[in-house]
C-alpha cells in the first residue's frame, strides 16, 4: 500500500455536559493512505462524526475537547498547528461533505457565489478564473448547463443536485483527503447510488483519499477498500472490505451484517437484531462496552477491556475471543421459533 | 444523460427546445417584491413616505418662504397669526413665519434625526448582537449585561437629562446630538434580536460547512450568517425610525430638542399648543405639524409591517 496520508493515534475527544463527561471518542487509532477509500461504520453515537470533526479540528470548545492523541497529516501534527495554519488546511487539503445538502448550502447566496468563495479562499486566482474553475467543477459532477446553474440559489436545486454541488465545492481545491459524513443519508436510494458512483469516479481520477462515514454497510461495501467498525467511541473491527464481510471476527460486526437484508435471498426467518441500545458514554463500565448486548459475552468481557489486536494483513479486532468465535449463527440470523 | 435517445413521444425536452421555452427562475428579490406589493397598506405607506422624503430633500427647490423669515405685507407689517389662506396654505405663526414652509423644513430635521438614529441602532445593535451570539461564553455575558443595562434605563428621564447636556456639547447641531442620544439609548432591542438569530443560525450546517471550507470567523459572521438575519434587522431598524421621530418630537416638545428658530415638528406643536391654549384660537399651529408627525410615524410603522411580512421567507405566496 502507498504512503500513509493521515495517521490518527490514541485520539480521545470528550464533551462536558451537565450529566458528566461524555467520552465520545475514547482511544482510537487508524491510518488512511494516499488515495485510499476508508469507510467508518457504526451506530448513531459511536463517535464517527466526532472523529471526523476532530480531524478537522472543528470540535466546538469549550464543551468539546480533544484530550489526548495525535493526528498526523502529511507529516505534521494537526493538533499542534495554530488556528490560522489549520484554517489553511481546511477546505484546501482536507475537505468535508456534510450529511444534509438541504442545509449545508447558504440559502442567501447563489451556488456560483459559494463555489467561487471557496476557490478564492484557497487559490491565488482572479475572480474570473475562479468562476471558470467553478463552472468546470460543476461540469465535473455532471450538472447539466453549469454556466446557468451557477446563478441558481440552493432552493432551486433538488437534494441530489445540491449534494453534487457540495462535492464540487469539496473537490474544487483538489484536497488530498475528502471526509464525507453520511453524504447519502438524506437522499433517496437511486440518487444515493449516483452520488456514490460520482464520488468514486472523481476521487479515483484525482487519487483523493476518502473517509466515508456511514451507518449503511451497503454503502461502504461497494465503495471502500478498508472498513473500520466503531462501537461506543472505540474500534470494534477494521480490515479490508473482504475481511469484514467474509471473515468477520467481532460479534458486533457480525450483528450489523446479520441485520442487513439481501435482495438475492428468500428468507423465512426474522432478520437478526442486536438487542439493547448503545451504552451511555458518561462513566462507561470497565471492560468491553459491547458486553451487555453481546451474545457471546463471558465473565472476562465485563472486567477487562479488550485491546485491538492485529490478525495479519491489517485485520484488527477488539474482542477477547477473536478469531475463535463461531459467528455464523449471528451472521446468518436466528431462526424464529 | 441526454434526451436524444428517448423514444419519440416522450419529447418534453424537445418541445422546450423547439419553442425556446425556458423556465425563468424567480429571484429572491422578485419574491420579496410580489409579497410587498400585495400588502396594500404598506404600499400606500411607502408612497406617502416617498412624498414626505422628497419634500424634505428638495425643499430648497420648492417655491417656499424661508422658514425662519418674518414675513411682511405690502405695508411692511408683520403678517403674524394668519389662518390658512391662498397665500399661506398652512397659515403663519405668531412671529410671521410661514407654517407650510416650517412643516416641510421641520420634516427635514425630524427625518434626519430619525434616519441617523436608525443607522446608528442598526450598526451598533447588529455588531453587539452578532458578536455576542456568535462567540457566546463570557463575551456574550459581558455584551448582553451591558445591553440589559442600556435597556433598563428609563428612556424619557435619561433622554431629557442627557439631551440638556448634549445640546451644549453639540451647540448648533442639535439634530446630530439628538440622533447620537437616541441611537445610544435604542440599540438594545435590536442587539437582543440579532443575538437570538445568531444563536440559532450558528448551529446551521452551512456555517459548519463554511468553517470546514476554511473560512475565518469574520467571514462567517458577516458573509454567511448576517445576510440570513437581515430581515429582522431591517424591520426593527424601520420601527426604531418611527420611535425616534416620536421621541425627537417629545424632546423638542419639552424644549430639549431643536432650538426655536430652527423648525421641528415637536417644537412647533408645543409652541402652537401654548398659543392655542392661551386663547389665540390658532389651531393651524398645532394641527399641521401634528398631522405631519402622525402620518409619518404611521407610514413608517406600516412600512415596517409590510417589510416584515415580505421578508419572512417561511411565508409562501398565497395565490388569490
Amino acid at each position: 500500500m502507498s504512503e500513509p496520508l493521515l495517521q490518527v493515534s490514541n485520539l480521545r475527544t470528550f464533551f462536558t455536559t451537565e450529566e458528566g463527561i461524555v467520552r465520545a471518542v475514547d482511544g482510537l487509532s487508524f491510518t488512511i493512505h494516499k488515495g485510499e477509500k476508508f469507510g467508518v461504520v457504526g451506530e448513531s453515537g459511536s463517535g464517527k462524526s466526532v472523529t471526523a470533526l476532530s480531524i478537522m479540528r472543528l470540535i466546538e470548545a469549550p464543551a468539546g475537547e480533544i484530550v489526548t492523541g495525535e493526528i498526523h497529516f502529511k507529516g505534521q501534527d494537526l493538533l499542534r498547528l495554530g488556528d490560522e495554519e489549520m484554517r489553511k488546511i481546511r477546505g484546501a487539503q482536507i475537505a468535508m461533505i456534510f450529511q444534509d445538502p438541504m442545509t449545508a448550502l447558504n440559502p442567501v447566496y447563489t451556488i456560483g457565489n459559494q463555489l467561487v468563495e471557496t476557490i478564492m479562499l484557497h487559490q491565488e486566482v482572479r475572480k474570473s478564473q475562479a468562476v471558470d474553475i467553478g463552472i468546470q467543477a460543476l461540469d465535473d459532477v455532471h450538472i447539466p448547463n453549469p454556466k446557468v446553474r451557477m446563478d441558481d440559489y440552493p432552493h432551486q436545486l433538488s437534494g441530489g443536485m445540491r449534494q453534487r454541488v457540495m462535492i464540487a465545492m469539496g473537490l474544487s481545491c483538489n484536497p488530498d483527503l475528502l471526509i464525507a459524513d453520511e453524504p447519502t443519508t438524506a437522499l433517496d436510494v437511486t440518487t444515493q447510488a449516483q452520488i456514490l458512483h460520482l464520488m468514486l469516479e472523481l476521487t479515483e481520477e484525482r487519487d483523493t483519499a476518502v473517509m466515508l462515514i456511514t451507518h449503511d454497510l451497503g454503502v461502504v461495501a461497494g465503495f471502500c477498500d478498508n472498513i473500520q467498525v466503531m462501537y461506543a467511541g472505540r474500534l470494534a473491527e477494521r480490515g479490508t472490505t473482504d475481511f469484514i464481510f467474509d471473515n468477520t471476527f467481532h460479534p458486533y460486526t457480525a450483528g450489523l451484517l446479520g441485520s442487513m437484508t439481501r435482495l438475492d435471498e428468500v428468507r423465512e426467518e426474522r432478520l437478526y437484531s442486536i438487542r439493547g441500545a448503545p451504552p451511555s458514554l458518561i462513566n462507561p463500565s470497565n471492560g468491553c462496552r459491547f458486553t451487555p448486548r453481546c451474545d457471546f459475552a463471558q465473565d472476562i468481557c465485563g472486567s477487562k477491556t479488550p485491546l485491538p489486536r492485529e490478525f495479519g494483513d491489517g485485520h484488527w479486532a477488539a474482542c477477547h475471543f477473536a478469531p475463535d468465535l463461531d459467528l455464523s449463527r449471528v451472521k446468518r440470523a436466528e431462526r424464529v421459533g | 444523460m441526454t434526451d436524444r435517445n428517448l423514444p419519440p413521444g416522450d419529447g418534453y425536452a424537445a418541445l422546450d427546445e423547439a419553442e425556446g421555452l425556458t423556465v425563468e427562475p424567480v429571484t429572491q428579490w422578485q419574491l420579496f417584491r410580489s409579497r410587498f406589493v400585495r400588502h396594500r397598506l404598506a404600499m400606500m405607506a411607502a408612497v406617502v413616505l416617498g412624498i414626505i422624503l422628497a419634500l424634505a430633500l428638495f425643499a430648497d427647490f420648492l417655491p417656499l418662504e424661508n422658514p425662519t423669515d418674518q414675513l411682511e405685507d405690502d405695508n411692511g407689517r408683520i403678517v403674524n397669526l394668519l389662518s390658512p389662506r391662498a397665500e399661506y396654505w398652512f397659515g403663519t405663526d405668531e412671529l410671521g413665519q410661514d407654517v407650510l414652509s416650517r412643516v416641510i423644513y421641520g420634516g427635514r430635521t425630524s427625518l434626519t434625526v430619525a434616519v441617523l438614529t436608525g443607522l446608528m441602532v442598526a450598526t451598533f445593535g447588529t455588531l453587539v448582537g452578532s458578536i455576542a451570539g456568535y462567540y457566546g461564553g463570557w463575551i456574550d455575558t459581558l455584551l448582553m449585561r451591558f445591553t440589559d443595562l442600556i435597556l433598563s434605563l428609563p428612556l424619557l428621564p435619561v433622554a431629557i437629562v442627557a439631551a440638556a447636556w448634549l445640546r451644549e456639547a453639540f451647540r448648533g447641531r442639535e439634530a446630530l446630538s439628538l440622533a447620537v442620544l437616541l441611537g445610544t439609548l435604542l440599540w438594545g432591542t435590536l442587539a437582543r434580536i440579532v443575538r437570538a438569530e445568531f444563536l440559532s443560525l450558528r448551529e446551521k450546517e452551512f456555517v459548519e460547512a463554511a468553517r470546514a471550507a476554511g473560512a475565518r470567523d469574520r467571514r462567517i459572521i458577516f458573509r454567511h450568517i448576517l445576510p440570513n438575519a437581515l430581515s429582522p434587522i431591517i424591520v426593527n431598524a424601520t420601527l426604531v425610525i418611527g420611535l425616534a421621530i416620536i421621541l425627537e418630537a417629545a424632546l423638542s416638545f419639552l424644549g430639549f430638542g431643536v432650538r426655536p428658530p430652527e423648525p421641528a415638528w415637536g417644537a412647533m406643536a408645543a409652541n402652537g399648543g401654548r398659543l392655542a391654549v392661551g386663547g389665540s384660537g390658532a389651531w393651524w399651529l398645532v394641527l399641521f405639524p401634528s398631522v405631519a408627525l402622525i402620518v409619518t410615524v404611521l407610514s413608517v410603522n406600516f412600512l415596517g409591517d409590510g417589510l416584515r411580512d415580505a421578508l419572512d421567507p417561511t411565508q409562501t405566496i398565497e395565490r388569490r
